[in-house]
Parts: C-alpha cells; sequence; structure tokens
C-alpha cells in the first residue's frame, strides 16, 4: 500500500486567521503542534525557523504557539532538523518532543528509536511526529538558482514558493507571481531524493499534504493512536473544519497516483544504481 | 572457580614481567586481515539459537581495552534492567559481579567492550577463547566495534610501554553484530540482547554489517561519496563529540575531533534502512 497505514483521509482547514495567513495549505502542521503543545501532549516540538539568509532555515526547538506560527509555511530547501531532537532533550531539558517532517526526517527518527546508537533516552522522549508530504527537496544553492535564474526573481524578494498542479509558483513580496513547470527544476534537486519511496510520511503519527484536496485546504491522515487522538480532541474543539477526501481524479486517485510514481522512481533508481554497481542502503 | 580472596594475589611488576614475557601475537594478528574462521556462522546458529530461546541463555559481558562506559551504559536501562538480567542467565562479568576466569562451558550471547591490546596476551587468549565458546559475539560499544578512542594510542606509556596496538574485536575474530557509539545507546543493548534471547534475527540482521574501522568521513565515502545524503542531520545528532556540523543540509566532521565510534553512520537513515513494517508493528505500535 503506497499511502502507508492510515486510520481515516479526509480534507481539513485551519480555523485559526492567523495560521490561514501564515501557514502553506491548511494550516494543519502548526495547529497541530499548537494544540498538542497547549494540551501538554509535547512541551516544546522542533521546527524550521527562517534565519536572518532568506529561505535557509535552520532547526529550532519553539517552546511557545507564537515561535511555531513564526515557523509556518513551506520551505523548499534542505534543514536538518533531526540535529536538534538532542538540544531539545539536554538543552532544553524537553521530556515530550514533537517534531514535523517529511518522510526522511520522520523515518530517521523512527530508526532512531528502533537503534538509538547515539540517541540515550532519546526514544520514549519523542512525543509526536507530524509527517508533511513530499515528492523532492533541494540544497539552498539550489532553490537559489531555481527562483533566480528560471522564476528570474531575487530570492531575498521571496514570500511564498508553492508546488501545485505540475508548476512551481513563486510570490514576490511586490506580489508579482511567477510559474515554472516543475520538470524545469528536475536538474537541482537532492541527489539523495531519487531513492526515497514515500510520499506521504508513513511513519508519521499523522501525515498532511496538500495534494488530493484543493487550495486552501490539506489532506490529513491519521496513522498511530497518538495522531488520531491529537486530530480528534482538536476536531472535538472546533479548530479544523473537515470534509470527506474527493475520491476522483483530483483527491484520492490524485494522491494514489502521485505516490505510486514515487515509489516506483525510488524502485527504479535503486535497480539502475545497483546495476552500475553502486550500494544502496542494506 | 576458587573465590576471589583465596586467588593468588601478584604483584603489579609480576603482572607486568608475565604480560611482556608472553610470545607476541602481532605475527599471527595481522590487523585488517580477514579474521580466522573459528565461528558458527548465523545461518548455522539459527536453528540452535531458535531452541536456546526456550531456557535462559547464558551470557557472558568480557572488557578488554576500554572505560567501561558502555557497560555503564547497559545498567542506564533503568527501568527494565531487573527484567533484562532476568532473562539470561549471567555467567560471567568482573565489573558488576566477581567472576574472574572466562568459564570454560558454551555461551549463548557474548557481550565483547573495549578494543584488543595485541601485546596483551591475555587479552588475545580471552578473546580467542571467549569466540571459540559462544554463539553470538556482541562487539558492544564503538571501542569493540571499531577501535573508537583507543584507535589513538602509539603506545610507549607507562605502566606497559609496549601496548601500542588497540584494535576492533573483528580484527582477530568474527564479530556476529556490533553496537555503535561511545558509549552506545542503553536502549539498543537492551533491545539487542533482547533480540538474541528471543532469537529475533530480524532485528539483529543490520548489526553484523557494523564491525569494523569506522570514523565520520564514513559519511563522506559511503553516503554523501554514493549520492545518498538527505540532509536530515542525524549523523550530527548522534556524534557524542559533536564533530560535526551542519551547514546547508550536509554533514561536515571535524577530524579533530572526530573518535572514530561509528555511530554517525550507523545512526544515518541511509546507511541501513529497518523495513517499514518493522517501524508499524515495533515503534508505531499499528499493524
Ligand atoms: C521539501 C518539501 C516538499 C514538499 N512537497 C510536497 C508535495 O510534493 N506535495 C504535497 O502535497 N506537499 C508537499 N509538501 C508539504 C506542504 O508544502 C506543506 O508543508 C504541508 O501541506 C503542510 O502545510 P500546513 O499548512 O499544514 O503547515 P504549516 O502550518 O505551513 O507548517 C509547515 C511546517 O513545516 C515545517 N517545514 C517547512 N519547511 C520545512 C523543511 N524544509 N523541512 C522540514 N520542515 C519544514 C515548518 O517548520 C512548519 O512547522 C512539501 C514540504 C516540504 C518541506
Ligand atoms: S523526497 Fe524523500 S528524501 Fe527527499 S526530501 Fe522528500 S522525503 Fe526527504
Ligand atoms: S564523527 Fe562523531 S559519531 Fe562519527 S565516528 Fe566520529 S566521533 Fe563518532
Ligand atoms: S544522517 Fe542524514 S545528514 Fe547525516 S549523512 Fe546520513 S543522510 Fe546525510
Amino acid at each position: 500500500m503506497v499511502l502507508g497505514k492510515y486510520s481515516d483521509i479526509m480534507t481539513v482547514k485551519t480555523t485559526d486567521k492567523t495560521l490561514q495567513k501564515y501557514s502553506q495549505d491548511g494550516g494543519i502542521a502548526s495547529a497541530l503542534l499548537i494544540h498538542a503543545l497547549e494540551t501538554g501532549v509535547i512541551e516544546g516540538a522542533i521546527v524550521a525557523m527562517p534565519t536572518d539568509e532568506p529561505w535557509n532555515p535552520e532547526p529550532y526547538v519553539a517552546t511557545t504557539p507564537e515561535e511555531i506560527v513564526a515557523a509556518a509555511g513551506t520551505k523548499y530547501v534542505l534543514c536538518p532538523l533531526n540535529n536538534a531532537l538532542k538540544i531539545a532533550a539536554r538543552e532544553n531539558g524537553l521530556d515530550k518532543i514533537g517534531m514535523v517532517g517529511m518522510h526522511c526526517l520522520t523515518y530517521a527518527v523512527r530508526k532512531m528509536q528502533l537503534y538509538p546508537f547515539g540517541a540515550r533516552h532519546l526514544p520514549n522522549k519523542m512525543a509526536l511526529l507530524i509527517g508533511i508530504f513530499c515528492t523532492e527537496n533541494f540544497s539552498y544553492t539550489g532553490i537559489k538558482a531555481i527562483v533566480e535564474e528560471l522564476h528570474k526573481v531575487n530570492i531575498e524578494h521571496v514570500q511564498k514558493m508553492d508546488v501545485s498542479k505540475g508548476k512551481m509558483i513563486v510570490t514576490s513580496n511586490m506580489g508579482e507571481r511567477v510559474e515554472v513547470p516543475v520538470k524545469l527544476t528536475h536538474n537541482y534537486v537532492q541527489p539523495g531524493c531519487y531513492i526515497c519511496p514515500d510520499l506521504t510520511a508513513r511513519t508519521a503519527d499523522i501525515s498532511t499534504g496538500s495534494i488530493g484536496s484543493p487550495d486552501g485546504w490539506s489532506t490529513v491522515m491519521p496513522r498511530t493512536k497518538v495522531g488520531k487522538d491529537l486530530f480528534q480532541s482538536a476536531v472535538d474543539m472546533g479548530l479544523f473544519e473537515t470534509k470527506p477526501i474527493d475520491p476522483g481524479k483530483t483527491g484520492m486517485e490524485m494522491l494514489t497516483k502521485l505516490a505510486q510514481n514515487k515509489w516506483d522512481r525510488s524502485e527504479k533508481t535503486r535497480a539502475e544504481r545497483a546495476e552500475i554497481g553502486l550500494p544502496n542502503p542494506f | 572457580m576458587s573465590p576471589f580472596w583465596k586467588r593468588e594475589k601478584k604483584s603489579d611488576a609480576e603482572n607486568i614481567a608475565e604480560m611482556q614475557t608472553a610470545s607476541p601475537p602481532a605475527a599471527e594478528a595481522k590487523t585488517d586481515a580477514a579474521p580466522p574462521e573459528i565461528t558458527v556462522k548465523p545461518a548455522e546458529a539459527e536453528a540452535e539459537v531458535k531452541e536456546m530461546a526456550a531456557a535462559k541463555p547464558k551470557v557472558l559481558t568480557a572488557v578488554m581495552s576500554g572505560c567501561t562506559g558502555c557497560l555503564i551504559s547497559l545498567t542506564d536501562n533503568y527501568d527494565i534492567l531487573l527484567d533484562l538480567l532476568d532473562a539470561i542467565d549471567y555467567r560471567y562479568e568482573t565489573t558488576l559481579a566477581d567472576v574472574r576466569q572466562i568459564p570454560d562451558d558454551q555461551m549463548d550471547i557474548a557481550i565483547v567492550h573495549g578494543s584488543i591490546c595485541l601485546q596483551d596476551k591475555r587479552q588475545v587468549d580471552d578473546i580467542r577463547k571467549i569466540r571459540q565458546n559462544s554463539t553470538f559475539l556482541v562487539a558492544m560499544g564503538g571501542c569493540a566495534g571499531s577501535g573508537c578512542v583507543t584507535r589513538f594510542s602509539v603506545g610507549g606509556q607507562s605502566a606497559t610501554p609496549s601496548h601500542e596496538s588497540f584494535v576492533p574485536v573483528a580484527n582477530l575474530v568474527k564479530v556476529d553484530f556490533a553496537l555503535p557509539g561511545c558509549p552506545t545507546g542503553p536502549e539498543v543493548i537492551a533491545n539487542t540482547i533482547l533480540a538474541a534471547v528471543g532469537a529475533d534475527l530480524e532485528y539483529l540482521k543490520p548489526l553484523a554489517e557494523l564491525a569494523g574501522f569506522a570514523c565520520g568521513c564514513d559519511l563522506l565515502t559511503k553516503i554523501i561519496g554514493n549520492g545518498l545524503c538527505i540532509g536530515c542531520g542525524t549523523c550530527a545528532m548522534a556524534c557524542p563529540t559533536r564533530a560535526i556540523d551542519m551547514a546547508y543540509g550536509r554533514p561536515h566532521v571535524n577530524q579533530e575531533l572526530c573518535i572514530k565510534c561509528g555511530a554517525c553512520y550507523a545512526q544515518c537513515p541511509r546507511s541501513f534502512e529497518p523495513t517499514f513494517e518493522m517501524i508499524e508493528k515495533r515503534v508505531m505500535g499499528v499493524e
């Protein structure tokens, strides 16, 4: 099953006006983190926080709703969030740590929980993993080249980046909107992404992304008991508007198809690597 | 075995003289050469291990050249330590118990921490005897697995100046499973012992590939150099000496700080990959 195990799947959006403004899609990731923080499920969360260098975020241990809002929005660039796990536990002294991340980040946390070679007493401190969908990611130089050479927008003037319907869309802080076909960005994709098999972050407690839902809404998939309970309590408190996911072409069909494509790309890349004698992870 | 208070007491000088007159093992122990095949293959061991899981397995833990930190890490399993000790028949341990002779009977699981000093005849003899007498040999922690800090030794120090070559256990005998890290994590030790007790080869399998020389540069040669890095920062998180800085999504290893414990490579999600089924069942609790 290319979407992994999940208990439910639906289309959701936050009712919070601030998050609607700053979030990437339905505001699910940030709203869930804030709710988890306020209900004591977590004591802090690792997020991708903007720095002085535009679009080069750093891992940050957020312990207030304001900090979580400050980190909302997608940065299509590498951000080594897992490096902050020990900082959260040892320097911030958190016993219940939350984290957001694509497949690769959440999967690495799960591997760490299963085989904690260099992660003493961290496995039981991981209280919540929010997964975000991901097709691929870019190095900082890669994304800078994309927006400056393809979109012709100075990276310092980029307000928002988004990928939708085969286009990478850049909105500048002057309100200008430039689209280029995602295809053109492929030269800049991080090489390691090509063996990544998982679109929907199947090892997270609850996953979310834009594919499968209309603009401004998100697809949400609770997976574990932690994810289900957190989502249910947020819905009960009126934090989310929910509706069934569209089973058709732009909904479930599209999500399954793109997840299958990613799975197949990984299988194909692994086979090609093996053929020329390159090792794959064992 | 005579109790310790009845043992013949030797002076330090006598002990040192004994070690130094011992035949130098360096000639037969070729560093980095293929280890001699004096072990039971995991495949052959499988049936045997299934059987032994019914009874309590006989376990020994033996310290070679290391700081004993990995043994402390084992005991750092507070909540489940008693259950863990209860699941095994603990036969030999010089720090937690007072048993001084490696037992002659067959062990099911031998856990070794510390590297082997080639000039210390006792260690060389002991590790060969342990290998011969045990079904599974686990190299617990960086020193046993990869040499770790002891790799920096160049000898010439009092009281035993001739002790200069400290090598991973795997350089002398076959290691079945290695646990990198300095020290290696308490939970991964507990998981490994319980997996060995329960003949859980799915869990143990990747650990079979982790013995031998290690270094932060493994990230360059084996991960980035193979186009596998995804910039997650897990390596930097795992490093006990903070030798790794993440810059623009890639690890940069400060060789001055790297102690060659192997934690970074083992912890990297792109070295070995546990299956989704394993993660769902064992960590996420969904089936
Ligand atoms: C590299 C990347 C590729 C993606 N590709 C797809 C895709 O192909 N299809 C799809 O449907 N969705 C994709 N997404 C997810 C999507 O862009 C949104 O992040 C997701 O829908 C969550 O939106 P939200 O409004 O719920 O979250 P928000 O409230 O906006 O919060 C987003 C959270 O993500 C974190 N974050 C932002 N950038 C990064 C980063 N680089 N690394 C780690 N965490 C980060 C922030 O810290 C924040 O906590 C991708 C995300 C990333 C980071
Ligand atoms: S494609 Fe996979 S490896 Fe690449 S950033 Fe996304 S989740 Fe990580
Ligand atoms: S870089 Fe750090 S984790 Fe890696 S081998 Fe060196 S000391 Fe160990
Ligand atoms: S742990 Fe992550 S950042 Fe480090 S080498 Fe592996 S993939 Fe790259």
